[in-house]
C-alpha cells in the first residue's frame, strides 16, 4: 500500500511575498547567490555598452582624420568607455558578482554577514549606470576622460561632469558597502573550526581587496566632492586662477585609482587560484606564500600612486621613491605567477575553456606586467606617458588579465550557477577569437605609443594609419567573439547536459551541494573543508582504465 | 583508490532549516553590526583624511595671495570644542546608566548630549555668519568651509540619531543592558565625530 | 638515457638570454633619435626589452609545455602529485626577481640622472637661463619664480632660453633674448635649449618623440624642459595631455638646424627696430 506524502515545497515557496524562479533576479533579494548573479548579469550588460563605445573609438581611429563623430562626442565616448568598464563592469563583477556568490560557501555560511546591505549595494548600481549613460542624451556626458583632471573638468560643460561625479560617488559607495560585508564575513563569519589559513585563496584575495576598497575609495569620494564644489560653487581647490592646485587633485585621485587597479585584479588572481588546481588535479602551489604576496601587494599598492604623475609637477625625490616602490610590486606579483605555473607542472591538465582562458590570462598578464615594470621607471615613462603605450599596457592587464579570468570563471562555475554544462566547442571558439582579436587590437598599440601617437585623440599622424587599422580589425574580432559566448551561456541553459553536483570533482564547499544550490546553500550541515586543495594521488598508484604497458615498469610521475 | 574524496566533517552549525527566511537560524550567527559600523567609520575617516591631506598640501605649497583674509578667532571655537568633547562624556554617562538599567537617567543624559550637539551646531552657525570671508574668497576660506561643513553634516546626522534613540528608549524594554545596538552604534559614531573634530580644530585653528 | 633536467634548464636559460640580446639589438621599435638624450633613453629601452623578452618567452614556454606534456588523457581520473610547495624554489623565484628589479631601478636612476631629471630646479645650483636674463627680460620679474617640475640636465652655461605658452589648442614660442614670437620652435644643434613653460587654461604637455622627453604644462605652475638637439630635421611637437576636443590636433614642429641656419632664421625673424 502506498502512502501519498504531501509535496515538499522549497522554503521560499512558502512565502507568497517572495518572488520565485526568474523573478527573483529582478527583485530586492537578500540571497547572496541571487545578488551575485545580479551583479554578474548587470555587469555584462554594462560591458556590452562599454564595448559598443569602444567600437565607436576604434571606428573613428580607423582613419587618421576626425570623420566619424564630432570631437566633443568622441571625448564623451572615451570618458564613458573608461568609466563604465571600470566602475560598472570589472569592479562589480569580480568583487560583487563572484565574491557574493562564493564567499559564503567558502566560509561555511548560509549567506553574507549583512544580507540587506548586500542587496542595497547591488541596487545602487543600475540607477548609477543608467544615470551616467543618460547624461550623454541630456546635454552631453562628461568629456574630460575617466580621470577628470581639472581645470579641463571644470571648464567643460558642467551638467555632464556633475552627473559623472554623482554616478561615480554612488558606485564608490556601493563598492564600500560591499567591502565592509566581505571583511566582516571573511574575518568573523567563518563556521566554527574553520581557520583563516584553511580558507580557499579567493577569500584572501577578497579580504585584501576589501581592505583596499575601504581605505582608498573614500579618498576619491572626498576628491570628487571638492571637484563638484569647484564646478558648482566656484570654489578654487583645483582652479589655478583662484589660487588652487591641479596637481593636488592628481595626487588625491590616484591615491584611490591606483589601488583601484588592484581592486580589479586581486579578485581575478583569487579566482585563478581556485580554477587551476581543480582542472590540473593538483594542490595550489605555495599557499602561504600566496597569502603573503596578497598582503604585500595591498601594502605596496597604497604607496605607489604617483607613478601616474611622473611628467606632472612632482619633485625629483618623490619620483624616485615611487619608481622604486612600484617596481617592487612586481616581486609579490611574480611569485603568484610562478606559483600558478608550478601548480600546473606535473598535473593532469584538462584543456577545457576554464583552463585555457586561465592560461591565456597568465601569458597576457605577464606581458602587461613587463610593460608595467618598464613604465614604473621614470626615464622610460617620460617618453611614453599619455601615449598609446600606456593604453596598450593597461588593456593587457585589465582585459588580457581580469576579463579573461571573468570568462574562465564563467565557464568554470556555469555548471554550479545553472545546473547545466556549457558547450566546450563554443567555449574554445570564443577563446580563439578573443585571443586573436585582443592581441591584434592591443599589440600594435605599444608601437604606436613608442613612435609618437598620444592617447585620447580622434586624429593622428597619417604614418600611424596601418597599425590603427590592424588594431581596429582586432577590435572587430573581439566584438564578434561575444557571439559564440552569448549563444553558449544562454543556450546551454536549455541544451546543456545536466551538470550534477560536482562535474569537476572539486573539493571546495560550493561543489559539495546541488547545482544550482538550494536557498540555504546545503541541505543539512555546512561541510567543514580543512583542505580546499587536497588533491593528489600517492606515488605509484595507477589508473587501470588508462594504463599502458610501459606504465607498469616506469614511474608514472 | 582513484581520486581524492572530499573530507567532510559535520559542523556544529544549526541543522534546522528556517522556513520563514531564506537563510540561517538567528540563534546561531554572531552579531557583527558593531564590527560593520567600525569598518564603515574607518572608511568615513579616510574621506576626512583625504581632505586633511589636501588642506595640508595647500598650506605647504600654495601661498595665499597678498591681502587674503583668513584669520579665525579662537574663543568661540574653543568653547565649541569643549562642548563637543564634553558631550562625548555625557554620552558615555548615558551608556553607564543604560548598563545599570536606569532608563530614565540614560534618557536624560542622551538628551543632554543631543542638546550639546545642537549647541555646537549653533555655535558653528554663529561663527559662519560672523566670519570675514566667504566660501569662494580664497583657498583657505574654501577649505575651511568645506572641512567644517562636511564635519557639521556629520554632527547634524549624529544629533538626529541621538534624538531617535532617545525617543526609542522611552518604550519600556526597547533597550536593555543586554540588547542595545542602537545606542552603542550611535555612541561609537558620536565619539568618531568628536575625534575628527579634535583633529580638524588642531589643523584649522591651531596650526 | 634521459637528459637530466638541470641540463635542459641550463640550455633553455642560455637560449632565452640569447633571445633577449637578439631582441634588444635587432629590433627597431623606436623613432629616430635626434637629441643627445635619445641614445641614453634607447639604452634603457634595450635593457628593458631584453629582460622582458627573456621573461615572456620563458613563461610562455613553461605554460605551453605544461599544457602539452601534462595534458590529461581521456578517461584518466587520477590526480597529479600532491606537491604543496617547495621553500627553496619559492625563495629562488623571490630573490631573483627582487635582484632584477633592484638592478633595473638603480640603472634607471642613473639614466634619469643623466637625462637631467634629478636636477633641483629651484636650488641655488640650478642653471637657469633666467639668471642671465634679468637685465634683458621685458616681461616682469620671473627670476624668483618657483619651478614646479621638469627635466634640466646640468652643464652648459650657454643656454638658449625659450618661453612656451600652451593654450587650447596651440603652442606659442617666445625667444626673450631675441624678442621673437613664433608658432614653431627653431633650435640649433649642439646648444642646450631651456623651455620655460606655462599654460593659459588647462593642462597640456610638450612631447617630442624623437627627443624622448615630455613635460606637462600646468596652469599656475611653471615647468621647465631642457634638451640639446643633435640631428637637424623637422620633428613633431605633440600635446600629450587631454586638453579638450582638439587635443589630437594640437601639434607643432621643432625645426633643428645647424648653427648657421639657425642664426639665419633668427636674423630673418627678429623684429625690425627703428634706428
Amino acid at each position: 500500500m502506498t502512502i501519498a506524502l504531501p509535496p515538499i515545497k522549497s522554503p521560499e515557496a512558502h512565502s507568497s511575498l517572495q518572488p520565485t524562479s526568474w523573478l527573483r533576479y529582478f527583485s530586492f533579494s537578500l540571497d547572496h547567490k541571487v545578488i551575485g548573479l545580479q551583479y554578474i548579469v548587470c555587469g555584462f550588460l554594462f560591458y556590452f555598452v562599454g564595448g559598443a563605445l569602444a567600437g565607436v573609438i576604434r571606428t573613428e581611429l580607423a582613419t587618421p582624420i576626425s570623420d566619424f563623430v564630432s570631437r566633443e562626442t568622441y571625448n564623451q565616448v572615451l570618458t564613458l568607455h573608461g568609466t563604465i568598464m571600470i566602475f560598472l563592469w570589472i569592479v562589480p563583477v569580480v568583487n560583487g558578482g563572484f565574491g557574493n556568490y562564493l564567499i559564503p560557501f567558502y566560509v561555511g555560511a548560509r549567506d553574507m554577514a549583512f544580507p540587506r546591505l548586500n542587496a542595497v549595494a547591488f541596487w545602487m548600481i543600475p540607477p548609477a549606470g543608467l544615470l551616467l549613460i543618460s547624461s550623454y542624451f541630456i546635454g552631453g556626458a562628461a568629456q574630460s576622460g575617466w580621470t577628470a583632471y581639472p581645470p579641463l573638468s571644470i571648464t567643460t560643460p558642467a551638467m555632464g561632469q556633475i552627473i559623472w561625479i554623482v554616478s561615480v560617488l554612488l558606485l564608490g559607495g556601493s563598492s564600500i558597502f560591499g567591502g565592509i560585508n566581505f571583511i566582516a564575513t571573511i574575518l568573523k563569519f567563518r563556521q566554527p573550526g574553520l581557520k583563516l589559513l584553511q580558507l580557499p585563496m579567493y577569500c584572501w584575495a577578497m579580504l585584501g581587496t576589501s581592505i583596499l576598497v575601504v581605505l582608498s575609495t573614500p579618498v576619491l569620494a572626498g576628491t570628487l566632492i571638492l571637484l563638484s564644489m569647484d564646478i558648482v560653487a566656484h570654489t578654487g581647490f583645483f582652479n589655478p586662477s583662484q589660487g588652487g592646485n591641479v596637481v593636488v587633485y592628481q595626487h588625491l585621485f590616484w591615491f584611490y585609482s591606483h589601488p583601484a587597479v588592484y581592486i580589479m585584479v586581486l579578485p581575478a588572481f583569487g579566482l585563478v587560484s581556485e580554477i587551476l588546481p581543480i582542472h590540473a588535479r593538483k594542490p595550489l602551489f605555495g599557499y602561504i606564500t600566496m597569502v603573503y604576496s596578497i598582503l604585500a601587494i595591498i601594502v605596496l599598492g597604497l604607496v605607489v600612486w604617483a607613478h601616474h604623475m611622473f611628467t606632472s609637477g612632482t619633485p625629483p625625490w618623490m619620483r624616485l621613491f615611487f619608481t622604486i616602490a612600484t617596481a617592487f610590486i612586481a616581486v609579490p606579483t611574480g611569485i603568484k605567477f610562478f606559483n600558478w605555473i608550478a601548480t600546473l607542472w606535473q598535473g593532469r591538465i584538462a584543456l577545457n575553456s576554464a583552463m585555457l582562458f586561465s592560461c591565456a590570462f597568465i601569458l597576457q598578464f605577464v606581458f602587461g606586467g613587463i610593460t608595467g615594470v618598464a613604465l614604473a621607471q621614470v626615464p622610460f615613462d617620460v617618453h611614453v606617458h599619455d601615449t598609446y603605450f600606456v593604453v596598450a599596457h593597461f588593456h593587457y592587464i585589465v582585459y588580457g588579465g581580469t576579463v579573461f579570468v571573468i570568462f574562465a570563471s564563467i565557464y568554470h562555475w556555469y555548471p554550479k550557477f545553472t545546473g547545466h554544462m556549457a558547450n566546450e566547442h563554443l567555449g574554445r571558439l570564443h577563446l580563439v577569437l578573443t585571443v586573436i582579436g585582443f592581441n591584434l587590437c592591443f599589440g600594435p598599440q605599444h608601437w604606436l605609443g613608442l613612435n609618437g601617437m598620444p592617447r585620447r585623440v580622434a586624429e593622428y599622424d597619417p604614418q600611424f594609419t596601418l597599425m590603427n587599422q590592424v588594431s581596429s580589425v582586432g577590435a572587430l574580432l573581439m566584438a564578434i567573439s561575444t557571439i559564440p559566448f552569448l549563444i553558449n551561456v544562454i543556450g546551454s541553459i536549455w541544451w546543456g547536459a545536466k551538470a550534477g553536483d560536482n562535474p569537476w570533482r572539486a573539493l571546495t564547499p560550493e561543489w559539495l551541494t546541488s547545482s544550482p544550490p538550494p536557498v540555504e546553500n546545503w541541505k543539512g550541515a555546512a561541510p567543514l573543508v580543512h583542505e580546499p586543495y587536497g588533491y593528489g594521488t600517492e606515488l605509484g598508484v595507477i589508473d587501470l582504465k588508462v594504463a599502458t604497458g610501459s606504465d607498469l615498469w616506469r614511474n608514472p610521475q | 583508490m582513484t581520486t581524492t574524496q572530499p573530507a567532510i566533517e559535520s559542523a556544529e552549525q544549526s541543522n534546522t532549516l528556517s522556513t520563514e527566511h531564506s537563510s540561517h537560524s538567528h540563534a546561531e550567527h554572531p552579531d557583527l553590526r558593531m564590527f560593520g559600523l567600525a569598518t564603515f567609520l574607518v572608511a568615513d575617516g579616510m574621506t576626512f583624511a583625504g581632505f586633511f591631506a589636501a588642506y595640508l598640501t595647500f598650506r605647504a605649497v600654495n601661498p595665499l595671495p597678498a591681502g587674503a583674509i583668513y584669520e579665525l578667532e579662537l574663543l568661540l571655537p574653543t568653547i565649541n570644542t569643549a562642548i563637543l568633547i564634553a558631550s562625548s562624556f555625557t554620552f558615555h554617562r548615558a551608556s553607564k546608566e543604560l548598563m545599570k538599567a536606569n532608563m530614565d537617567a540614560c534618557r536624560a543624559w542622551l538628551l543632554t548630549t543631543a542638546l550639546m550637539g545642537i549647541a555646537f551646531l549653533g555655535g558653528q552657525m554663529y561663527e559662519y555668519f560672523h566670519l570675514p570671508f566667504g566660501l569662494t574668497d580664497n583657498l583657505f576660506a574654501s577649505t575651511f568651509y568645506a572641512l567644517t561643513g562636511f564635519h557639521g553634516l556629520h554632527v547634524t546626522l549624529g544629533a538626529l540619531m541621538i534624538l531617535i534613540v532617545w525617543a526609542q528608549a522611552a518604550r519600556p524594554g526597547y533597550f536593555t543592558p543586554e540588547k542595545h545596538f542602537g545606542i552603542a552604534a550611535v555612541e561609537l559614531y558620536w565619539h568618531f565625530v568628536d575625534v575628527i573634530w579634535v583633529v580638524l580644530f588642531g589643523l584649522l585653528y591651531l596650526l | 638515457m634521459r637528459i637530466p633536467a638541470s641540463i635542459i634548464t641550463l640550455v633553455t636559460g642560455m637560449a632565452l638570454v640569447l633571445a633577449g640580446f637578439w631582441a634588444a639589438n635587432y629590433s627597431n621599435l623606436l623613432p629616430e633619435s635626434a637629441s643627445i638624450n635619445s641614445p641614453v633613453y634607447d639604452e634603457l629601452f634595450k635593457v628593458l626589452l631584453a629582460i622582458g623578452t627573456v621573461l615572456l618567452l620563458g613563461m610562455t614556454g613553461l605554460v605551453v609545455f605544461s599544457l602539452v606534456r601534462f595534458r590529461r588523457k581521456d578517461g584518466d581520473t587520477l590526480d597529479g602529485p600532491a606537491i604543496e610547495g617547495n621553500l627553496s624554489l619559492e625563495l629562488f623565484w623571490t630573490v631573483i626577481p627582487a635582484v632584477v628589479v633592484l638592478f633595473i631601478g638603480i640603472y634607471s636612476y642613473d639614466i634619469y640622472d643623466r637625462m637631467g631629471g634629478m636636477a633641483d630646479l629651484n636650488g641655488h645650483g640650478a642653471m637657469h637661463a633666467s639668471e642671465q636674463l634679468a637685465s634683458v627680460r621685458t616681461s616682469g620679474p620671473q627670476d624668483q619664480e618657483r619651478i614646479w617640475g621638469g627635466i634640466a640636465p646640468t652643464g652648459d652655461s650657454n643656454v638658449l632660453p625659450v618661453e612656451v605658452t600652451a593654450l587650447q589648442f596651440a603652442f606659442i614660442f617666445h625667444y626673450p633674448m631675441q624678442n621673437i614670437t613664433s608658432g614653431e620652435l627653431h633650435v640649433p644643434t649642439g646648444q642646450m635649449v631651456e623651455l620655460r613653460m606655462k599654460a593659459n587654461d588647462v593642462i597640456h604637455a610638450f612631447w617630442v618623440p624623437q627627443f624622448r622627453i615630455k613635460q606637462d604644462i600646468i596652469p599656475g605652475q611653471t615647468t621647465v624642459l631642457s634638451f640639446t638637439a643633435k640631428k637637424s630635421g623637422d620633428y613633431p611637437i605633440v600635446c600629450a595631455e587631454l586638453c579638450g576636443p582638439y587635443h589630437g590636433g594640437m601639434r607643432s614642429h621643432v625645426v633643428v638646424q645647424e648653427p648657421d641656419g639657425f642664426d639665419a632664421w633668427i636674423e630673418k625673424n627678429t623684429p625690425a627696430t627703428l634706428s
